[in-house]
Formats: structure tokens, C-alpha cells, sequence
């Protein structure tokens, strides 16, 4: 290729160089899809919202159900327990969070969580540990509240909560 | 990797990785500096193209095989999980599996080509039997993955297939338990075929690293049939035939995404639709097409082979059958000293020319075979058509090579480009008008 | 002369791809029975109204038999189906049973996200129930069935993508019930079926007006038994509309690409004779 050629970036050159573009587009387009495909499936998806009847639930039951595979805490609480958990100094909390900011108003009696310690994730008991009406997780000693807050232990966050609103007052729907 | 490296290192780095680990010596020698003759035609972009349908299949399937599930029990809703649910799934599902047809349409074209010019002759012939080998390894990856939807097809196909392994004597019954792990084909055939499906494809690029390997040491042979004999009778692969192949591949990415996004059952058959069952055969069993002629071959021996003129059998139709279908492919393993013409070009060969094409109407005229009724004309036809494929490698090429008057060969493949009267030096000068 | 093929086989595809079927239309055996299909051919698509009708035929004379258990309640919701609400599709699935393993009782409402239930708890009851013949599962029914052709035909198939085998015999048998002809013997039990050729085990299941359409479409054997195909079509491929588009697209790509890579290499090997 000699110097005159060079010098004038022409036609040739916008033809290779749209051609390089057009490749790079369609290996991107045949890429994508190779990788999008581990995103989750279309049945996976289709559960990505349940709806849970709360009526099932008694006053002081604790229930475990699924939701996204996750593990979810539904939890009546007892007034007591609300009352406690209200009257918690801020002070005392590790991650503090009002017991309103725990439940959705008008709703207090219903704690619904990730059943997950937020240390490392195993599911912790209930009302076994140092808090009435409170969690306990045996995998390494975190303890939580009645409201599911973090009290002690190597836990740094309080019980996560799943995005939820309330259909009506017996009927939850989660995600 | 054939003559001198022309690879220069130009920085610090590239020099000091050529000292340590001359990879990238090794790709410029190989697809970049690699001179290749120059009149390679468009039947010699099918090693590019096979070599990315190789990669589309090992992508398409790793992907697969996240989301498959290898039990009796799931395996087939698993594959319309993957159709109906898996995002894109649609597509990368049919892409592998079309893929896989398209795959084989493209290597019995690189075959076709590598008998019509000779291209197995010295001192090819291990690049010529390695390629026996990649062909071997990809019509069993092929069979081991039609089992997987675990539909009726690929399970009577197993069925079938694994019998064949029965018609050995003594051992056969025993081999085929060990092959099926049971005694029909289960849950314990498919998680095998699976394990195996996935491996195999592996072993295939290896010995396609050997096939490289065999051809770039000897260098591309080429339609002239001529060897290489100084700088003007090649070109660099970067750019000319990168581009070239290029070219082709996309060109050949036309019918496959055709037939993906539009036709993707056409090539399969619809019996693959309802789940395996064991006690139900289909009224017709076909296998893919890709297999079809050397399925003819199998059911053209429909007679007992034994001394004449005395009821001994030394062998029935079932075993004769089985020794003809696996000979078909045993017998490309000689074919490099099957032939015995000095010419290596079929372009040369006027007389071979006509016993190529029926060699190419036997091979298509059996595939169609595959796919009809065994009885009748049909039987005779292909019977016919395989007496014709054995006697075109074991009579018509060692006799032929030694009685026909081929015409003249070019002396060089420059002059089989530019014309006889072309001396060397205008061919010089052409080339730098040109530029 | 051999760097000619790729460009017929170029130009044999976009032959395909623009010439109208019917520019291809050819004549055989099975011509006859081949149906215009909503979702035939590069830009086919499903008719969301002809589906709905068709899931009503399924509902009304088909499901009681025959189960569907790769067919979700949610896909009858999304684009490119019978796009039913998703309101509507909940209040269906809830009227359904749905066996489940993690709940007290065992079973439970159905939700939009579960498959389809299966009339029958096994094939054992399923045989029973239908003295001694299994209905089969309809999921992939319209994939499972195809109207027999004979070469070369098929290859002209390749290039009007023909893919309405399934349909096409649904359709057909379900129009041909008959009296058998003279000479063949039709069991109790069994019905004759002009267009198999043979007895069957399923009664007729469709008559005139036995499904009551809203909107204008007839009340005949002959649309019920289309709607239903097109139905079957659908539920074994929810996803056709959206392969073909894409389908589409790429093809495009690919000729723009090919055709900058024939400039491309054009222009690179046109400085050396070859």
C-alpha cells in the first residue's frame, strides 16, 4: 500500500469499516441471547408475585410460604408482641427501625419477612431465643425482635422485607 | 507451519511472550502469514464454515445443557421448558438443532470435494484419515443427541442403533446390555448418551486441532491439483481468504437461519413429538437424514452370506448388514492408496469425472432409500446403489488410475490462473499494475 | 464458475422469501386437504380471535379427555396467543383444582402460573374412562401429527416453510367422520373416520352449534374444527409469531452482511488474478 493511498480515507476505507460494524453488531445480536437465557425463565418469572390468604393465619401463628423459592415469614402478631416491639427504644437497636417502619399501618399485627438472617442466610427459629415472640438463628447466634429487627449477634441488618401491599385485610399479595 | 515463521515480534511484549510462549507466532504462521494457494475456489470454504458450526454447536449445547434435564421422566418436557419458557430458548433450541443438519449438509460437501480433487492423496493422507475420524465422532455425537428430547423417534432410533451391536457374535447380547445399562433402553441409556453427547463434541475439536495441524504442514492442496512451488502460486490467508471464507460463512448462514427461524421441524420429524414410549413402535422408522444413506446400506443386505451350494451361513443379513454400514466409512480409511491415478485433480480426470457423479447419484439415490418402505424395488435399487459406492473405491479407483489418459496438468498453479501462455515475469508486472 | 453457487443459493432464498406461496402453488395428493392458516409462511401470525374461539371449542369438547400439561393458565394472557386479560385468566385458573404437594389438603385454587391440570390422574384411569383408549396429551399434539408428502415435494415445502402439517390433519380428521363404506366393519365403540382411513376410538366431538360463538363467526362442524386446529397449533408453539418476526429481521441482517462481505472481498481480491 503505498502513501497515496494512505492519504485518502475514502470509499474503501468507509466500506471496510462499515462492514466491521455490521460484524459487531450481529455477534453482540448472537450473544446476547446465549447469556440472557440464564436470566430467570418465563415460569420462573410467572411466580415472581403470590398471593397469600391471611385468614389461615391465627393470632400468634407463625406460617413459612414461598415465594420467588425465598423462604417468607408471615407472622400474626399477638398485641403484646406489637407493644413490646413499639415500645423498643431506637437506641437499643443495631439497624434501628421503628416498629412502623416494620409493618405496613393499620396492618401492625401482620410481620411479613425474608425468612432469611441477614448474616449469611440460614432461616432462623422462632421463638426460641433470647426475644419473646422473637427469632433465633442457630447458624451462627443472631437474635431478632418481634418486629424481626436485629438485636445481637454478627447479623448486620434487620429481617429484610419483601415488597407486599394488602388486597383487602385477609388477602396479601407479595412481589 | 509449513517452511520458515515470517512472524517478526514488534514490541516488548510480543517479544517477550515469543520467547516464553510463541502463541501468537503460531496464529500469524497459521491464519495469518499461512500461504495458501491462490486458487482456492468456493467448495474450499467449507473447512471455515465447519470449523464455525463446530463452535455454534458447543455453544448452543453448553447452553442447552443448563437448562435440560437428563431423566426419562423430565427429559422431553424439558425440551419444550427450554422452547417455551427459557428466554430465547426458542431459538438457541432450534439454532442446535438445525445447526446439527446444516453441520452434516456441510461436511458431506467437504467430503465430496476432498474425493473429487484428490485432496487425500499424498502427503495428505492423515490429514484424509483424521477427517475419517472427525466424521465418525460427529455422526455418533449426532445419534447420541437425537436421544435427548427423548421423543419417539430417539427412542426407537437407540433402540435400533444399539441392536446393531447384537449382531456380533458371542459378545453381542452382553455389549448391548453394557451399552443400554439394562436390557431396553432407560433412564440409565439416557443420562449416558447425555454424558456422552457432551464429551464427544470436545473430542472432535481436538482431533480437529490435528487436522489443522496436517494440513498446514503439507499446505492446501487446490482445485489444479498441482503442489505449491514458489511464492507467486500463493497468498497470504489474511486478508484474502479470511475474507473469502467470511464471505461464504455468512452466505451459508442464509439457509440455516431459514430454516431455524421459519422450517425448524422440517427437518425433523414429527414422531419426535410424543414422549418415548416402550411398548409403542412407530408405524415408520426413519432416522435423520444425515444417516439416511448409510441406513440404506444397512437394509440393501438383505441376504445371508455363506458357501455356496450348502445351507452354511458364515454370515446372516443382520450381522452383513451391519459389517456393510460400518464398512462404508472404514473403507474412506483406505482410500488414499485406493486410488491409484498419478493426477490428483478430478478436473484432469475426464473418464473419473463420470464415475464420480454416480458415485455422487448412489450416495443422494441412497439417502432418499433411507427414508422408503424396505421391500421391493426399493431393496433392489438399493442394493444397487451400494454395489455401486464399494465397487467405486475397491474396483473403479486402483484400476482406473492405471488406464486412463488424463488430460495435461498445468505446470504451476500460477500458470493454471493466469494461462499457459502467461510467462512468470508479465504475471509480475500484472500484479503490480494492478496495484 | 464454482464462485457463482453461493450467490444462487443467495438468490434461491430471497426467491423463497418474496415470491407468495401461492406463486409456488404446485399439485398433489394432499393439496387438497392443505388449509389457509392464519400463522403459515415468513410473516404468518396467529389470529387472537380465531385462538379464542378455538380455546373455547377445547374447553367445551375436547378438554374433558384431553389434557394439555405443557400449556400454562399464563400463557393464554400474552402476546401472540388468544390474548385473553389477565383477569380473565385468573378467574379460569381458580376454577381449577391444582395438585400441590407443599399445601394442607394437598390441592389448592389454580394461579395463572400453573400448567394446565390433566383430566385424569394417570394413564391407567385415563384408559378406564375411555374403554381402554388413552386420549393423548395435547400439548404438542399439532407438532406430533402431519399430512404425509412424497419427494420432491417436500423440498418445494422447504422454500414455502410449510409447517402446517399438524393442523392440517387435525383439521381434516375432525371434518371426516363418516359411515364407513361397504365392506369395513365398524365395532362398538368405534367410529369410522373418512380421512384415516380407519376406526376410531374418539366419538365424533364436534356438531353444528354445539359451541355458541359470540361475534359473528358460524356455528359449523367445519369452524369449530379450524378454530380448534388453529388452537392446537398454538399451544404447541406459543412463541411462532415472535420466532418469525426475528426470523425476519435476521435474514435481512444476514443479506446486508453478506452483501458489504461480497464488496469487501470483491474489492481485496480484485488486484490479483485467481
Amino acid at each position: 500500500m503505498t502513501a497515496d493511498v494512505k492519504n485518502e480515507p475514502t470509499r474503501r476505507d468507509f466500506l471496510y469499516i462499515a462492514t466491521g460494524a455490521v460484524g459487531v453488531v450481529g455477534v453482540g445480536s448472537a450473544a446476547w441471547p446465549l447469556v440472557d437465557q440464564m436470566n430467570p425463565s418465563a415460569a420462573v418469572q410467572a411466580l415472581a408475585t403470590v398471593e397469600f390468604d391471611l385468614s389461615t393465619v391465627e393470632q400468634g401463628a407463625l406460617v413459612l410460604i414461598k415465594w420467588n423459592g425465598l423462604p417468607i415469614f408471615v407472622r400474626h402478631r399477638t398485641p403484646d408482641a406489637i407493644a413490646e416491639a413499639q415500645g423498643t427504644a431506637l437506641a437499643d437497636l443495631k439497624d434501628p427501625a421503628p416498629d412502623s417502619a416494620r409493618v405496613k399501618l393499620g396492618q401492625e399485627q401482620w410481620l411479613i419477612m425474608i425468612a432469611n438472617c441477614t448474616h449469611l442466610g440460614c432461616v432462623p427459629e422462632f421463638d426460641t431465643g433470647v426475644f419473646r415472640g422473637g427469632w433465633d438463628c442457630k447458624c451462627h447466634g443472631s437474635q431478632y425482635d418481634s418486629a424481626g429487627r436485629v438485636r445481637s449477634g454478627p447479623a448486620p441488618k434487620n429481617l429484610v422485607l419483601p415488597p407486599y401491599e394488602f388486597l383487602s385485610d385477609t388477602l396479601v399479595k407479595i412481589g | 507451519m509449513s517452511g520458515p515463521s515470517t512472524y517478526t515480534p514488534k514490541n516488548g511484549f510480543t517479544k517477550w511472550m515469543d520467547s516464553r510462549l510463541p502463541i501468537l507466532r503460531l496464529v500469524n504462521d497459521s491464519f495469518v502469514d499461512y500461504p495458501t494457494p491462490r486458487n482456492l475456489n468456493y467448495w474450499w470454504t467449507f473447512g471455515a464454515i465447519l470449523s464455525f458450526m463446530l463452535v455454534v454447536q458447543i455453544v448452543t449445547g453448553v447452553v442447552l445443557a443448563m437448562n435440560y434435564v437428563p431423566t426419562a421422566a423430565m427429559a422431553f418436557d424439558s425440551v419444550e421448558f427450554i422452547r417455551r419458557d427459557v428466554n430465547w430458548g426458542r431459538i438457541i433450541q432450534s439454532a442446535h438443532a438445525v445447526g446439527a443438519s446444516m453441520f452434516f449438509a456441510a461436511v458431506y460437501i467437504h467430503i465430496f470435494r476432498g474425493i473429487y480433487y484428490g485432496s487425500y492423496k499424498a502427503p495428505r493422507e492423515i490429514l484424509w484419515i483424521l477427517g475419517v475420524v472427525i466424521f465418525l465422532l460427529m455422526m455418533a455425537t449426532g445419534f447420541l443427541g437425537y436421544v435427548l428430547p427423548w421423543g419417539q423417534m430417539s427412542f426407537w432410533a437407540a433402540t435400533v442403533i444399539t441392536s446393531f451391536f447384537s449382531a456380533i457374535p458371542l459378545v453381542g447380547d452382553g455389549l448391548v446390555q453394557l451399552i443400554r445399562g439394562g436390557l431396553s433402553i432407560d433412564n440409565a441409556t439416557l443420562t449416558r448418551f447425555y454424558s456422552l453427547h457432551y464429551l464427544l463434541p470436545f473430542m472432535i475439536v481436538g482431533v480437529v486441532g490435528l487436522h489443522i495441524w496436517a494440513l498446514h504442514v503439507p499446505g492446501n492442496g487446490n482445485p489444479a491439483g498441482v503442489e505449491v512451488k514458489d511464492k507467486k502460486d500463493v497468498l497470504p490467508f489474511h486478508p484474502y481468504y479470511t475474507m473469502k471464507d467470511l464471505f461464504a460463512l455468512v452466505v451459508f448462514l442464509l439457509p440455516f437461519a431459514w430454516f431455524m427461524f421459519f422450517a425448524p421441524d422440517a427437518l425433523g420429524h414429527p414422531d419426535n413429538y410424543i414422549v418415548a414410549d416402550s411398548q409403542v413402535t412407530p408405524l415408520h422408522i426413519v432416522p435423520e437424514w444425515y444417516f439416511m444413506p448409510f441406513y440404506a446400506i444397512l437394509r440393501a443386505i438383505t441376504f445371508n452370506i455363506g458357501i455356496p451350494f450348502t445351507d452354511i451361513v458364515l454370515i446372516n443379513s443382520k450381522l452383513g448388514g451391519v459389517i456393510a454400514m460400518f464398512g462404508a466409512i472404514i473403507v474412506l480409511f483406505f482410500l488414499p492408496w485406493l486410488d491409484s491415478s498419478k493426477v490428483r485433480s478430478g478436473s484432469f480426470r475426464p473418464v473419473f469425472k463420470g464415475f464420480y457423479l454416480l458415485l455422487v447419484i448412489s450416495f443422494i439415490g441412497l439417502g432418499w432409500l433411507g427414508s422408503k418402505p424396505a421391500d421391493g424395488i426399493y431393496v433392489i435399487l438399493a442394493q444397487g446403489f451400494t454395489a455401486y459406492y464399494f465397487g467405486y473405491f475397491l474396483i473403479i479407483l486402483p484400476i482406473l488410475g492405471k488406464i486412463e489418459t488424463t488430460r495435461p496438468l498445468p505446470n504451476s498453479i500460477s500458470e493454471s490462473v493466469l494461462g499457459p501462455s502467461a510467462t512468470r515475469e508479465p504475471a509480475a508486472a500484472t500484479m503490480q499494475g494492478a496495484e | 464458475m464454482t464462485g457463482k453457487f453461493p450467490l444462487i443459493g443467495a438468490l434461491a432464498l430471497v426467491v423463497g422469501l418474496f415470491l407468495p406461496a401461492s406463486a409456488l402453488a404446485y399439485k398433489h395428493d394432499f393439496d387438497a386437504k392443505r388449509q389457509d392458516w392464519s400463522f403459515a409462511g415468513v410473516f404468518g401470525k396467529y389470529d387472537p380471535a380465531q385462538l379464542q374461539r378455538g380455546f373455547q371449542v377445547f374447553l367445551q369438547s375436547c378438554a374433558a379427555c384431553h389434557g394439555a400439561r405443557l400449556l400454562a393458565f399464563r400463557n393464554l394472557s400474552q402476546p401472540g396467543g388468544p390474548e385473553f386479560t389477565e383477569g380473565q385468566i385468573k378467574a379460569l385458573a381458580a376454577e381449577y383444582m391444582i395438585l400441590d404437594e407443599e399445601v394442607e389438603g394437598g390441592e389448592r385454587a389454580g394461579i395463572p402460573a400453573d400448567r394446565w391440570p390433566s383430566p385424569f390422574a394417570n394413564a391407567l384411569e385415563a384408559k378406564q374412562a375411555n374403554s381402554g383408549a388413552l386420549p393423548p396429551d395435547f400439548s404438542v399434539i399439532a407438532k406430533a401429527r402431519a399430512l404425509p408428502n412424497t419427494f420432491p415435494w417436500w423440498i418445494v415445502d422447504y422454500f414455502t416453510t410449510y409447517q402446517e402439517g399438524g393442523p392440517d390433519y387435525i383439521y381434516n380428521m375432525l371434518v371426516n367422520y363418516a359411515d364407513a363404506p361397504d365392506g369395513v366393519e365398524v365395532d362398538a365403540g368405534q367410529f369410522y373416520n373418512a380421512f384415516t382411513g380407519t376406526n376410531l376410538a374418539m366419538p365424533p366431538p364436534l356438531f353444528d352449534g354445539v359451541v355458541e360463538y359470540e361475534g359473528g363467526a358460524p356455528a359449523t362442524v367445519d369452524q369449530y374444527a379450524r378454530d380448534v386446529s388453529a388452537f392446537l397449533m398454538w399451544v404447541a408453539e406459543p412463541g411462532l409469531t415472535d420466532r418469525k418476526q426475528l426470523g425476519f429481521k435476521v435474514i435481512l441482517f444476514l443479506l446486508l452482511f453478506a452483501g458489504l462481505l461480497y464488496l469487501v472481498k470483491r474489492r481485496i481480491w480484485r488486484q490479483v488474478p485467481h
